[in-house]
C-alpha cells in the first residue's frame, strides 16, 4: 500500500459549539480514489469543509496529516489557513460554489493558478492550460468572461469546480456532492473530467449519498459515515450493497439510489 | 515672496500615498480669513474686469446671508476664517514642465502627471493651490478650434463665451458653498468644443493641495457646441495635515443640442480635506451628460452631480463610486431632473465601507409637469467590509408626470464568510479575497473607466484595502 497522501486521525470537528464529527479515521493512499457515502446529516460535508479548514468548523480533538504534515488540529498553532492548504495542493470541489460577482472567470483562474503555483503565470501560458482544461469540461469560449458562478446552472456550477481541479493539479481533490443536482450530461462531463485526471499522484475523496456517480467513476475503497465516524469501510462492492438495501442497517431509511432523473 | 511656517504633519498614515508635502514658498499669499477686502485683493491680482468684482462681492454677500446645510454631513468643525482662500506658488504658467518651478514640478512628477501626459493624454492642467501652474494641449486639437485653458486665462482672452455661459447653471445662489466658490473662485478648467468637434482622447486636470489650512476653490465651465464631444477627467491629492482643509468646487457644463460630454473624478484627497463640491450640468435636445466620480479621499465629501434635461431626448449619467475607510464620510449621489418630455436617466452608485468609514447615498429624481415618457432608472448598492462601517441610503423621488418608467433598486451587503473561504480555499490570501470581492464589486464602474484610470482606480482601492484584515 503506497504511503497516505491524506491522513485523518481520530477528528473531532464542532459547527457553532455543536458536535458533528465525533472522532474519524481515515486514510487515503496516492492515487487512489475512495467513497465517502452516508445519509444525510451524518457529517460527510462537515468533514470536507473541515478539510478544506473553513474557519467555522472548528476541530476540537485529532488531527489531518497532508504528505505526512499536519495540516489542522485542536492546536491553532499548528492549523493551515484555507490559502495555505490550497497552495500545498489540496483542493475541495464545493457543493454550493459561491457567486462573486465582476469577477470574471479567467480573472479568478489566474489569480488562482498564480497563487497556488506562488509565481505569476503569463497570460499566453496560462491561456493555453486553461483552454485545454475548458476542453476536457465542454465550456465554451463565452464561459472565460462570465462572472464567477453568477447565473451559472447547477451543472455549470460543477464542472466548473472539476475544472479549477483540472488547472490547479493538486494532490488530493475532495468532491462534496459534485453529482447532485446533476443531470446525465454533465454528470458523464464531471466523471469523464475526474477520471482524466485520476492517476498515481493524485488521492480523491468523493462524497456523495448515492451511488450513481460511483457508476462512472469506480472508486478503490468505499467508506460510510453514520453519525460523525466512519461506520464500515469496503471494496466498491460496498457501494453496490447499498445500491440494494440503502442505509438500513445503520439505522437509516434512506436510500442509496438516487432519485429518477426529472 | 513669503514663506508660510511648516506646518505640522502627521504621523502613522502613512497608508494615504500622496500624503507627503513639499516646502511651501508662494509668490503671493494673503492672510487667512474671509471679508469683501480679501475679495476685492484676489480680483485685483488677477486684474479682472469690473463686472467680475462685482459678480465676487455679490456672492459674497450671499455666502454671507445663507445658513450652513444641517444635512449630510458634520460641518460644526469648520472654521472659515482659518483658510487661505488665495495661494499663488508661481508667478507664470508653465506650457512646458521645464518652465514649472522645480519644486511644484517635482510635486506633479511624484504624481505622475508629465509622464501620463506623454501617454495618453490630449491636453494637461495642472493646478497647485489657487492657480493653475502649467498648461499644454495638443496642436491638432487647437487648430480645430477647441479651447482648452484655465478659468482665469479664458475670462482674459474669450471674454464673451465666457460671461455668456458663466453662472448660467450653478448661480451663486445655489447654495452656500457654490456662494463661496463664486466669491473666491481661482484656477479651474475653461474647455470649448466647436460644433461638430469631436475630441476623442481625454482632456485632464490635476488639482493639488499642497499648503496646510488651504482652500481650493477652482471653477470649471465646459462648453459642448451642437454635436461634438469630450472626456475631461480629473483627479486631486493633498499632503496628510493635522488641520483642514477646504476643497469646494463648482463645475458648470452645457450640452447644446445633440452633444456629449463625459466627466470624470477620481478624488483622492487626504482625510483633512473637506470636499463640498457642486456639479451640473444642462442637457439640450439629444444631448447626453455622463458623470463618472469616483470618491476614494476626504474627511467629508458632499457631492451630488447633476444633469437637467431641459430638451426633449436629453439623456443623463451618473455612475459613482465611494470608498469610506477610517475617518471618512462619503455623502455622494446624484440628481437628475427631466424638464422635457422623452428625457432619460441612469443612476448607478456603489460605495464601499471599511474600518468605521460611512458612505449615503443621497439622490434625487425629478420629473416636472409634462415631462412624459421619461425613463429613470437608479442602482444602489452598498458593500459593508466589517461590522464598524455604516451605509445610508437616502432617495427621493418627485414625479409630476404620469407617463413615466421609475425604477429604484437597493442593496446593502456585507461580504459573506463564504465568499472569502471560496477565494481562499483556491489559494489567495484573506486580503487577496477580499480585494478581488471589492474590485469586482465596483467592476460596473471601473469597466466605463479609460484603461489607465480603471488601473488606478484599483490601485487606490487595494491601497485602502492594506491592513484592512484585523
Amino acid at each position: 500500500m503506497a504511503d497516505a497522501i491524506l491522513k485523518i486521525e481520530g477528528l473531532k470537528v464542532a459547527v457553532d459549539g455543536k458536535e458533528i464529527l465525533r472522532g474519524v479515521d481515515l486514510e487515503i493512499p496516492q492515487g487512489e480514489i475512495h467513497a465517502l457515502m452516508g445519509p444525510n446529516g451524518s457529517g460527510k460535508s462537515t468533514l470536507a469543509y473541515a478539510l478544506a479548514g473553513h474557519p467555522r468548523y472548528e476541530i476540537t480533538d485529532g488531527r489531518v496529516m497532508f504528505r505526512g504534515e499536519v495540516v489542522a488540529s485542536a492546536d491553532e498553532d499548528e492549523t493551515l489557513e484555507a490559502d495555505e492548504r490550497a497552495r500545498l495542493g489540496m483542493f475541495l470541489a464545493m457543493q454550493y460554489p459561491m457567486e462573486v460577482p465582476g469577477v470574471s472567470v479567467l480573472n479568478f483562474l489566474r489569480t488562482s493558478l498564480s497563487a497556488v503555483r506562488g509565481e505569476e503565470i503569463t497570460p499566453r501560458a496560462f491561456m493555453k492550460e486553461f483552454n485545454d482544461a475548458s476542453k476536457l469540461l465542454e465550456f465554451d469560449k463565452s464561459f472565460a468572461d462570465r462572472y464567477l458562478n453568477e447565473g451559472f446552472s447547477g451543472g455549470e456550477k460543477k464542472r466548473h469546480e472539476i475544472l479549477q481541479m483540472a488547472l490547479l493539479k493538486p494532490k488530493v481533490a475532495i468532491l462534496d456532492e459534485t453529482d447532485s443536482g446533476l443531470d446525465i450530461d454533465a454528470l458523464r462531463v464531471v466523471s469523464n473530467g475526474v477520471n482524466t485526471l485520476r492517476g498515481p499522484d493524485l488521492g480523491v475523496l468523493i462524497i456523495t449519498h448515492y451511488t450513481r456517480i460511483l457508476n462512472y467513476i469506480k472508486p478503490d475503497v468505499v467508506h460510510v459515515m453514520f453519525e460523525g465516524r466512519i461506520a464500515k469501510t469496503g471494496g466498491p462492492e460496498l457501494a453496490d450493497h447499498l445500491e440494494q438495501v440503502g442505509y438500513v442497517e445503520f439505522g437509516s431509511h434512506e436510500e442509496a439510489t438516487a432519485p429518477a432523473a426529472h | 515672496m513669503s514663506t508660510i511656517p511648516p506646518p505640522a504633519e502627521v504621523e502613522g498614515l502613512d497608508q494615504y500615498k500622496f500624503g507627503w508635502h513639499d516646502p511651501s514658498h508662494s509668490v503671493f499669499t494673503p492672510k487667512k480669513g474671509l471679508s469683501p477686502d480679501v475679495v476685492r485683493e484676489i480680483s485685483a491680482i488677477k486684474n479682472e474686469p469690473e463686472w467680475m468684482t462685482k459678480f465676487r462681492l455679490r456672492a459674497l454677500e450671499i455666502f454671507d446671508r445663507k445658513a450652513m446645510p444641517n444635512w449630510g454631513g458634520d460641518l460644526t468643525e469648520m472654521d472659515f476664517q482659518d483658510i487661505y482662500y488665495y495661494i499663488r506658488a508661481s508667478d507664470r504658467q508653465g506650457r512646458s514642465w521645464d518652465e514649472v518651478p522645480d519644486d511644484i514640478k517635482n510635486t506633479f512628477d511624484r504624481l505622475g502627471i508629465p509622464e501620463a501626459e506623454r501617454k495618453f493624454l490630449a491636453g494637461v492642467s495642472a493646478q497647485y493651490e489657487s492657480e493653475v501652474v502649467y498648461h499644454s494641449i495638443r496642436e491638432d486639437l487647437s487648430k480645430q478650434g477647441v479651447i482648452f485653458c484655465d478659468t482665469d486665462t479664458a475670462l482674459r482672452e474669450h471674454e464673451d463665451i465666457f460671461k455668456e455661459h458663466w453662472a448660467t447653471v450653478i448661480p451663486p445662489g445655489d447654495n452656500k458653498f457654490a456662494a463661496l466658490n463664486s466669491a473666491v473662485w481661482s484656477g479651474g478648467s475653461f474647455i470649448w468644443v466647436p460644433p461638430g468637434v469631436r475630441v476623442e482622447i481625454p482632456l485632464q486636470a490635476y488639482f493639488r493641495i499642497n499648503q496646510e489650512n488651504m482652500g481650493q476653490f477652482e471653477r470649471t465651465l465646459i462648453i459642448c457646441e451642437e454635436d461634438s464631444f469630450v472626456h475631461y477627467v480629473e483627479g486631486c491629492t493633498a499632503p496628510v495635515y493635522s488641520s483642514d482643509s477646504l476643497h469646494s468646487a463648482v463645475v458648470e457644463i452645457i450640452c447644446k443640442k445633440g452633444s456629449r460630454c463625459r466627466y470624470t473624478t477620481i478624488q483622492n484627497w487626504s482625510t483633512n480635506v473637506y470636499n463640498l463640491v457642486t456639479k451640473r450640468a444642462v442637457c439640450h435636445e439629444g444631448a447626453t451628460m455622463e458623470w463618472v466620480d469616483g470618491n476614494l479621499g476626504s474627511k467629508l465629501t458632499m457631492k451630488y452631480p447633476a444633469v437637467w434635461m431641459v430638451g426633449p431626448h436629453a439623456r443623463g449619467e451618473v455612475l459613482s463610486i465611494a470608498f469610506a475607510s477610517e475617518g471618512m464620510h462619503q455623502d455622494a449621489g446624484a440628481k437628475m431632473v427631466h424638464v422635457a418630455p422623452d428625457t432619460s436617466s441612469t443612476i448607478i452608485s456603489k460605495s464601499i465601507s471599511k474600518g468605521g468609514g460611512r458612505t449615503s447615498y443621497r439622490g434625487l429624481v425629478r420629473v416636472e409637469p409634462g415631462a412624459q415618457r421619461v425613463k429613470a432608472n437608479v442602482v444602489c448598492d452598498a458593500l459593508l467590509l466589517d461590522e464598524d462601517s455604516r451605509s445610508d441610503t437616502y432617495p427621493y423621488m418627485d414625479i409630476q408626470a404620469e407617463d413615466t418608467s421609475i425604477g429604484h433598486e437597493a442593496t446593502v451587503s456585507k461580504v459573506a464568510d463564504d465568499q472569502v473561504f471560496y477565494l481562499m480555499s483556491r489559494g489567495l490570501s484573506e486580503e487577496e479575497a477580499m480585494a478581488m470581492i471589492v474590485r469586482g464589486f465596483i467592476e460596473p464602474i471601473a469597466k466605463e473607466l479609460p484603461m489607465e484610470y480603471a488601473v488606478e482606480l484599483n490601485r487606490l482601492i487595494e491601497l485602502q484595502m492594506e491592513g484592512s484584515i484585523g
